[in-house]
């Protein structure tokens, strides 16, 4: 909305939404300031803002004592493993969903839908059996499996509202001109495609990355992903602050450098493209 | 202009997601439902035969329930309205002319990026800690003793870690929907001499309606299932027992699947009551 204002009340706005922003912001603007200070300066009293003797030790302590890589790893193979495998599930569903409609593609979407409201806490116990049984308890694939499982109805969702935004006349118009299905695909609809099968692998990486239910339950030492590490901060022992802060600053650097790129998809996804 | 050939080239492509979400739903789901209506203790004589309806309506008796349906709803409605109220302020605030827009933007949305498990955490110690926490020498500074947060004002404190987790989603959503706002109708209002007060009821408001309550929906369903938030702050006690932390409870530690199944049906049907008011209104969408 692009409506006259004066410069006065253009300042008033920006102060105050400027500072709503940086209070909103504040814990994790702390959290890594936190990260470089000491354990003693992270408990001073009173608080130490940007005046410390910044370090770097604690990044250090948290690999050396806790092999923070492997969990980095494992959060990495589980968020993108299962989006990966999602999307290739995915793509060739959605795909014929938008450019075959029948009279059940819309049934056949809500019913998806449906699955990805089903309280995880529910069958809790009988996924913790399968896997038991299967041997999969505590390991890469079986979190990749579940999480794939969570995350396809929204993954179908997002590249579904996505296709149907391809104008199907640029089919015909392309099998006028002699082309083949092969052809189709790959120089028509596949270059019209990748913006939003990137936007979707964005969200869903994401989503997979920070889930914390199911990562929680069904991993240990093993196969946890950093959602599980962190939680192993619940019983401190001794100064641990700093520690903390630098953990959680690790934990959360990628995922929001990627959100900020997929605000905008962030909407489409999350509300199942009935708000754009 | 589709074909039967193309007809069943479209349910082959989509068979593997459909089998696959099927298996995922009925398999599990199945299993919880008998287990449900068994006295099942792993740990103690395993499965012990079928008991009817006596999980169903021990779980509805045992003393735990009624305060775990309390705290759940407090904690639901209370992150609502908080992420509802502010979120529509925010979304007003962030269309208005600023410099740095953007820039706001990106902080204000940053939280929803937070895994559950590191903002529970940074909250309960950096923040919420009664000796070395933010709030505590805020506090001390106004001379006020320190607060401590997690037991004495535990599911206020989870409430306000959740909210700032979810305030992100409700803006977004809510800017999404101000912004497809036609600009002309508010004019042609402020014109006819409309206070502020009125163009909000009156024009903003109704406008917002159906992103309101796609967002209600959206996180209704989402803060139902809150578990990390309270694993890892005060691990249900303190009264911030919900229902799904108590079936958590009952199947992986006191390792009682039935009575837990039986406690999952129950969230299942809840959640499914929430779930179809939000399909009703995707649903429309995909028509239009």
């Amino acid at each position: 909305m692009a409506r006259a204002v004066s410069t006065q009340q253009k300042t008033i706005n920006t102060v105050l939404a400027w500072a709503i922003g940086l209070l909103i912001f504040f814990p994790i603007l702390w959290t890594i300031l936190t990260s470089f200070k000491t354990e003693a300066q992270a408990i001073n009293d009173p608080p130490l803002f940007l005046f410390f003797d910044w370090t770097l030790e604690n990044y250090a302590i948290v690999q050396e004592r806790s092999d923070y890589m492997r969990f980095l790893w494992n959060s990495v193979i589980i968020a993108g493993g299962s989006t990966i495998v999602g999307i290739i599930i995915a793509v060739p569903a959605a795909w014929s969903m938008a450019f075959v409609p029948s009279k059940r593609t819309k049934d056949i979407l809500l019913w998806m839908l449906s699955t990805k409201m089903l309280p995880a806490v529910g069958v809790l116990y009988p996924i913790n059996l399968i896997f038991i049984q299967l041997g999969l308890l505590d390991t890469r694939t079986g979190l990749v499996i579940i999480m794939m499982l969570i995350n396809l109805p929204i993954i179908v969702w997002m590249l579904y509202t996505y296709f149907r935004e391809i104008p199907g006349e640029i089919l015909e118009a392309a099998r006028m001109d002699g082309a083949g299905l092969r052809d189709e695909i790959l120089y028509v609809l596949t270059p019209m495609a990748i913006p939003g099968i990137a936007s979707t692998i964005l969200l869903n990486f994401i989503l997979a990355w920070n889930e914390a239910f199911w990562t929680l339950n069904l991993t240990a030492a093993k196969a946890g992903p950093l959602t599980a590490f962190i939680a192993s901060y619940s019983s401190p022992e001794g100064l641990f602050f700093a520690k903390l802060s630098a953990a959680s600053t690790m934990a959360i650097a990628p995922i929001l450098i990627l959100g900020w790129f997929s605000q905008k998809q962030l909407v489409r996804g999350l509300t199942f493209g009935a708000v754009k | 202009m589709a074909t039967q050939h193309s007809r069943s080239a479209a349910r082959v492509m989509m068979a593997p997601a459909v089998i696959l979400l099927l298996g995922w739903m009925l398999i599990p789901l199945t299993m919880t439902l008998w287990f449900s209506f068994r006295r099942f203790l792993p740990l103690r004589g395993g499965d012990l035969g079928w008991i009817g309806l006596e999980n169903y309506v021990r779980f509805v008796t045992s003393s735990s329930f009624w305060p775990a349906v309390q705290t759940t709803l407090v904690l639901v409605g209370g992150v609502l309205l908080i992420t509802v109220v502010l979120g529509v302020l925010l979304a007003m605030l962030l269309d208005q002319p600023m410099w740095g827009q953007g820039v706001v933007r990106i902080l204000i949305i940053a939280p929803f990026f937070v895994m559950p498990t590191v903002s529970a955490l940074v909250w309960k110690n950096m923040f919420m800690d009664p000796v070395n926490g933010l709030f505590a020498h805020l506090w001390q500074a106004f001379g006020a003793e320190p607060i401590v947060w997690l037991s004495d004002a535990s599911l206020f404190s989870i409430v306000l870690i959740v909210s700032w987790q979810w305030l992100p989603f409700a803006t977004l959503i809510l800017l999404t929907a101000i912004q497809s706002l036609d600009s002309e109708q508010l004019e042609a209002a402020e014109m006819d001499g409309a206070p502020p007060l009125s163009r909000f009821g009156f024009i903003i408001l109704p406008h917002l309606s159906r992103a309101i309550t796609i967002v209600i929906l959206i996180q209704t369903i989402f803060l139902l299932s809150i578990f990390a938030e309270i694993f890892v702050t005060t691990g249900g006690a303190f009264g911030t027992r919900t229902l799904t932390y108590m079936i958590f409870q009952r199947v992986l530690e006191s390792q009682n699947v039935g009575l837990g199944s039986a406690g999952g049906v129950y969230a299942i049907i809840l959640a499914n009551i929430v779930a179809i008011f939000l399909m009703r209104i995707v649903g429309r969408n995909l028509d239009a």
